[in-house]
């Protein structure tokens, strides 16, 4: 059973890599997680991210969170991809799959997947 | 939404709008009877804004006029026979014991029913998402009880975030024990 003794183990691990995190300039996933968004999938698009960044060992560089309707609800799931001194990136119409490739080539390999961005989907 | 839990996740983001501490996600089900309750202390709705939820017309973004999430919600239950009620206490009216209660009622065996899905993902991407507030989960099938309140893990953490990915991958195995003995039990039930 997961139990909270296990629990205690992971906070007592835990403990010295919180202050890492507090001084993090990395780049930043947002998932527009929205009455749109989720209708449109983003749960396991955001689940994908999530399980992604740790597999990969990005999480000291990667931080992944949640917002509301960005305002283009016919191209959810939508992700947008902030790092710093970089013009901000929106991946459209994002799958698991897609968010996977995404992490691989543009969070880890520093390219943007044009083919999923906003410029390459909007007719 | 393709799920029930697609629709909880969606409605306790609002709770979670609304400033809530604490949000309780309570499913009690009794034979064909699934009772979904949302149950929030935000700061509330005063009568007008409660009655204008269940409008898709209604919404408090200033972005774009149209809040599809409650409607979605009465739409799934009503689909199956049952019914919606919210009920609000404003901060200014009750300055102690304000906030939202979402209440929705469906028959299961409505061959319009949609499917519970994956709640306990649902959970967890209310804690991803907001790992500083607290959650309530308990689903209740028959008496038999799956439950995660994340004070009592927060308890435990200290000042270590609930989104942490090893806390989360605790929390996803601890509400996979829960559910699998709870199906245990169904089949061990079934039996006698």
């Amino acid at each position: 059973m997961k139990s909270l003794a296990e629990l205690q183990a992971i906070k007592n691990r835990m403990k010295d890599k919180v202050v890492l995190r507090d001084g993090m300039e990395g780049a930043r996933v947002v998932v527009g997680m929205a009455t749109c968004g989720i209708a449109a999938g983003a749960r396991p698009v955001l689940n994908a991210f999530v399980e992604g960044v740790n597999k990969e060992g990005l999480e000291g560089k990667v931080t992944v969170t949640q917002t509301g309707c960005i305002g283009i609800c016919q191209y959810e799931p939508v992700v947008e991809v902030f790092e710093p001194g970089k013009e901000k990136v929106t991946y459209v119409k994002m799958n698991p799959e897609k968010a996977k490739e995404v992490i691989e080539k543009h969070l880890k390999g520093g390219n943007v997947v044009s083919e999923y961005t906003i410029g390459a989907v909007a007719v | 939404m393709k799920e029930l839990s697609l629709n909880i996740l969606d409605v306790a983001e609002n709770s979670v709008k609304a400033g809530a501490s604490l949000t309780q996600i309570l499913l009690t089900e009794r034979g064909n009877v699934l009772v979904l309750e949302i149950v929030d202390d935000g700061c509330g709705m005063s009568e007008d804004v409660v009655r204008s939820v269940v409008d898709p017309f209604y919404t408090t973004r200033t972005t774009r006029k149209v809040g599809m999430g409650i409607p979605l919600l009465k739409l799934a239950c009503e689909q199956t026979g049952g019914s919606l009620q919210i009920s609000s206490v404003t901060e200014e009216a009750d300055p102690v014991a304000h906030g939202t209660h979402v209440r929705a009622t469906f028959y299961s065996d409505h061959i319009d029913f949609t499917p519970l899905g994956d709640v306990s993902a649902s959970v967890l991407t209310l804690i991803q998402g907001h790992p500083d507030t607290d959650f309530l989960f308990r689903h209740d099938k028959d008496g038999r009880v799956v439950e995660l309140d994340t004070r009592e893990l927060r308890e435990v953490l200290e000042d270590v975030p609930l989104n942490s990915y090893d806390v989360m991958e605790w929390i996803r195995g601890n509400l996979q024990e829960q559910y699998e003995e709870l199906s245990e039990d169904g089949g061990h039930n079934g039996e006698e």
